[in-house]
């Protein structure tokens, strides 16, 4: 399909400063179509975020390419937007000025001036522009932030624990808000997550993670209806398997530690 | 107690003015044409007075926190000062009449030698500028290339630690042999003094910058160049700020030594040669002009940095 993202057999070795060589992905094969939202969810190590990374080209795999459409990853590019866990805004350059960034490198700003307001007002900033990040809390950047991401209309939105840092209740919000978003753009959605919960709540499909070696445990689909209850039972039933799956991973791993 | 605390610099500048004019001069000391100390001292009283009625309409603040409000003991104090200056040396001439000319002879040259001294002014403006704009452009292209290049850092940095340190001032006969004209040679060491803190601060503030600013600029389509302008150098501003100023007051050691090869006119060049002719009031004078200046090139740095820098929060502020 058009616009869908495949791994094939991408893998992926860091070499530590002693010159070990860490496996931090080993084959990864997967396909997203396009529009999906997709969740990588696993424990600290499970290789999570190196696909996302690799995705966002900001690494190169070691082995295995991943393709966007027909064409190869290889740098990082404005068709993918990516949302790091801390809102890494630029300190010295105000709300208006982060969010209308990406149109100004581009030279597209002065043909698209007016969408930065819309996409302020998109993720609830209005009144805000003139302030520096240092001013806004830790909510309000990560809005700032997505904003940034989202007005170069990216094919793809990489999110890499995006609400990880916020509490409970902005965090709510920032789900919704994201769904509403996606819903909006049509855009396909890759988040990297530590909570189950938000996976369920969120996405068409889980990919369920573990480490050592790295790799992809199972996929999950998601046949809920938008908005979802968090007290279905279908919800509750497969927050259960996948924490049944991670929790198992984990005994095993304990269980050789051991040994 | 308000009141009094008002009152002090009046009453102090009062009690200068009576030992001025009340008290006869020493016949060892040079008379001066006019009493310049007394009117400097009106002109003082009265700026303050005409200040602190201006702020206290103007500024919206707690009346004991106006600025000169709250200089006011300062100003009494420092007023006090002069006056025992004036005592020890005029008046009474305890100490060494020569080296120590009365306050009226120091003041009155800043006027009866203004054209002189305005020269100088001018031209050790235009060497400071000369020198320091060359020094800055130079180390600041040449820190963001050590930053970003690794080839750029293999060859320069060696250079930078070998050469950087040496004394700007210790180049002189070396200097004297490569420049034909001595003020080209004078630039020259004022600019190697502003160049080795501008290249060393901004090429370890780029370093320092968080690698994930690059990375989301490039995932927002900027191209390496823009990453360079747009995301290292802004973050890298307070570090180049750093940089600027240590190389700006190293610059102010370096003119007065640059002035002092071959140089005509010069404010440093002002001293030292009054100092040879042994006019100590107009070496005095000298230094007062050379204080003031340098105080308004810092005060206008700060300035500028504090529009450039706005966006700091919690970091040192210096």
């Amino acid at each position: 399909m058009v616009g869908s993202i495949r791994f094939e057999g991408v893998k992926k070795n860091f070499l530590t400063l002693e010159g070990e060589t860490v496996n931090a992905l080993s084959g990864v094969d997967l396909e997203i179509e396009k529009g999906d939202f997709v969740c990588l969810i696993g424990p600290s190590g499970c290789g999570k975020s190196t696909m996302l990374r690799l995705l966002a080209g900001l690494d190169t795999p070691t082995e295995g390419t991943i393709y966007i459409g027909d064409k190869k990853v290889t740098k990082p590019d404005c068709d993918r937007g990516l949302v790091f866990q801390d809102p890494n805004l630029f300190p010295w350059l105000n709300i208006y000025d982060n969010i209308s960034f990406g149109l100004k490198v581009r030279k597209l700003f002065k043909q698209r001036k007016k969408d930065v307001g819309e996409f302020i007002e998109l993720v609830g900033l209005k009144g805000f522009e003139k302030s520096y990040p240092h001013q806004l809390s830790g909510g309000m950047c990560q809005r700032a932030s997505l904003a940034r991401a989202l007005i170069g209309h990216p094919k793809a939105l990489l999110l890499d624990e995006p609400l990880g840092a916020l509490d409970a209740f902005t965090r709510m919000n920032m789900q919704d808000e994201l769904l509403r978003i996606r819903k909006e753009q049509e855009m396909t959605m890759i988040m990297v997550t530590h909570d189950v919960d938000e996976a369920v709540y969120l996405a068409d499909k889980i990919v369920v993670m573990t480490p050592r070696p790295a790799k992809i445990e199972q996929i999950i689909e998601v046949h809920l209806s938008q908005p979802r209850d968090r007290n279905n039972p279908e919800f509750i039933r497969l927050r259960s398997q996948i924490l049944q799956i991670l929790d198992f991973a984990g005994k095993e791993k304990e269980i050789e530690y051991n040994i | 107690m308000k009141a009094i605390k008002a009152l002090l610099p009046l009453i102090s500048a009062v009690l200068a003015e009576i030992v001025a004019f009340g008290v006869s001069d020493s016949p060892l000391h040079q008379k001066s044409a006019h009493p310049y100390f007394a009117y400097l001292l009106i002109i003082v009283t009265v700026l303050y007075y005409a200040g602190v009625l201006i702020t206290s309409k103007t500024v919206k603040k707690k009346p004991s926190e106006h600025p000169p409000f709250y200089r006011a003991v300062f100003l009494a104090g420092v007023i006090l000062f002069f006056n025992i200056l004036n005592i020890v040396t005029v008046k009474t001439a305890l100490l060494p009449v020569l080296y120590f000319p009365s306050l009226d002879r120091v003041f009155g040259t800043l006027v009866e030698d203004r054209e002189l001294i305005f020269k100088c002014i001018k031209f050790s403006m235009g060497l400071l500028a000369k020198g320091v704009l060359g020094g800055l452009i130079v180390g600041f292209f040449m820190g963001i290339a050590v930053g970003f290049s690794k080839t750029a850092e293999y060859w320069i940095n060696p250079i930078i630690r070998i050469l950087g340190p040496i004394p700007s001032t210790a180049w002189i006969p070396v200097l004297l042999v490569l420049f034909a004209k001595a003020s080209s040679a004078s630039a020259f060491i004022i600019g190697i003094s502003v160049w080795f803190p501008t290249v060393v601060l901004t090429s370890s503030g780029i370093s320092n910058v968080k690698n994930s600013y690059f990375e989301v600029s490039s995932t927002l389509g900027s191209n390496n160049l823009q990453k360079i302008f747009r995301i290292g150098v802004p973050s890298a501003m307070p570090s180049i700020f750093l940089g600027l100023f240590n190389g700006i007051c190293g610059s102010f050691v370096a003119l007065m030594t640059a002035e002092m090869i071959g140089a005509k006119y010069g404010i440093g060049w002002y001293v030292n040669w009054q100092k040879e002719m042994m006019a100590y009031s107009n070496v005095y004078a000298g230094l007062i002009v050379i204080a003031v200046l340098f105080y308004l090139i810092i005060t206008v740095l700060f300035k500028v940095r504090d529009k450039v820098l706005g966006w700091q929060k919690g970091v040192i502020k210096w």
